[in-house]
């Protein structure tokens, strides 16, 4: 069966480490680095388990700052 | 599948949209504010209205909305951008008017201009960040601040005899016979984001074909001025601010 496989590209210097993405998500995808800061010190948001994204784009449309970009495809 | 076969061109779904330019936003992170901007370029690239549209920002946290979205603003003083707005549209009937505007802005200061350009059915969209306090200059009270709310200077809740009850605007305004579309959306959850656009898309059609007066609520929240996490501030705004300002249309005609 036909499998929905998404990834998404945070832009890590735009973003502010709000969370609303982290909590968006259906998926469990997200989350904010623990450790390592950007330039204007937020925790940014990185994909923790990349390999359960679906590529809904449910982060990218509540993000305020339009940081995410959305990639999705079939797995044949 | 590797991540390198997912992100490809081909398969991009959403990406920040041009008109919203590059300048970091100084809005605090989480903030209403800029989802809703983000929806208005969203919106004017898609349509292609971009050419088209002349915004009017406030005073308030969207001070600077000129700044990050790339078409033609006007800065108005406090309250004021309606009749701004009117000059622009009365002058320049076919362009797609609209003004950007708070609470504080909006329903203080400037309700006489608001009322006023309803009344007069003035062919302008209005949008309204109703985050219930004066989130740019400290947080706060403002007159739709909710009955217990507490702001910095209504640092025991907000009280009736003291200062009165909250005032629900798009249900004043929605009375008024020049105003042609009236309706209450949010931007917390994706669904309530894609409401939302299709709101602003309608209010910005009715501005251009000149049926009257749209005003677009957006319930929002100031996590900073409510001194909660973005998070916490999505939570309480559904359990308490969509009692007083419940979300739906007012008003379609
Ligand atoms: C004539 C005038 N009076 C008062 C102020 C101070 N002031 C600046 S912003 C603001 C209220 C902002 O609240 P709101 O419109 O709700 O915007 P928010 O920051 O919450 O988005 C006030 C009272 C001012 N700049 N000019
Ligand atoms: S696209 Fe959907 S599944 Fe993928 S990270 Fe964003 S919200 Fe989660
Ligand atoms: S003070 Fe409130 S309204 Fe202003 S940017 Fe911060 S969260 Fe947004
Ligand atoms: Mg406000």
């Amino acid at each position: 069966m036909a499998k929905f496989r998404g990834a998404v590209v945070v832009n890590e210097e735009r973003c502010k480490g709000c969370d609303l993405c982290v909590v968006a998500c259906p998926c469990d995808v997200l989350a904010l680095q623990p450790k390592e800061v950007n330039n204007r010190g937020y925790h940014f948001a990185y994909m923790q388990n990349p390999e359960k994204c679906i590529g809904c784009a449910s982060c990218a449309l509540v993000c305020p700052d339009a940081c995410i970009e959305v990639y999705k495809t079939t797995e044949k | 599948m590797e991540i390198n076969d997912i992100i490809k061109p081909e398969n991009c779904v959403y990406k920040k949209p041009t008109l919203l330019n590059d300048t970091n936003m100084h809005y605090c992170p989480g903030c209403s504010h800029g989802v809703v901007h983000k929806l208005i370029a969203e919106i004017l690239e898609e349509k292609g209205w971009g050419d088209k549209a002349i915004g009017v920002s406030p005073v308030g946290c969207a001070v600077f909305a000129y700044k990050y979205v790339d078409i033609d603003w006007v800065e108005a003083a406090h309250g004021r951008a309606p009749a701004l707005a009117t000059a622009i549209k009365r002058l320049q009937p076919d362009k797609l008017v609209f003004t950007y505007q708070g609470d504080g802005d909006l329903a203080a200061i400037g309700t006489g201009e608001t009322i006023h350009a309803a009344n007069r059915g003035e062919n302008i969209a209005i949008i309204f960040i109703n985050n219930a306090i004066y989130g740019m200059t400290g947080g706060q009270m403002a007159p739709t601040t909710l009955l217990g709310m507490k702001t910095a200077t209504t640092p025991y809740g907000r009280r009736v005899d003291l200062n009165g009850y909250p005032l629900a605007i798009s249900e004043l305004v929605a009375h008024l016979d020049g105003s042609c579309y009236v309706t209450r959306q949010s931007v917390h959850t994706p669904a309530a984001v894609r409401k939302a656009k299709a709101a602003i898309i309608h209010a910005f059609e009715n501005s251009m074909a000149g049926k009257g007066t749209s005003l677009v609520e957006i319930v929002s929240t100031c996590n900073a001025g409510w001194k909660m996490t973005p998070a916490q501030a999505n939570d309480w705004m559904v359990e308490h601010m969509f009692k007083k300002y419940p979300i739906g249309d007012l008003k379609n005609e």
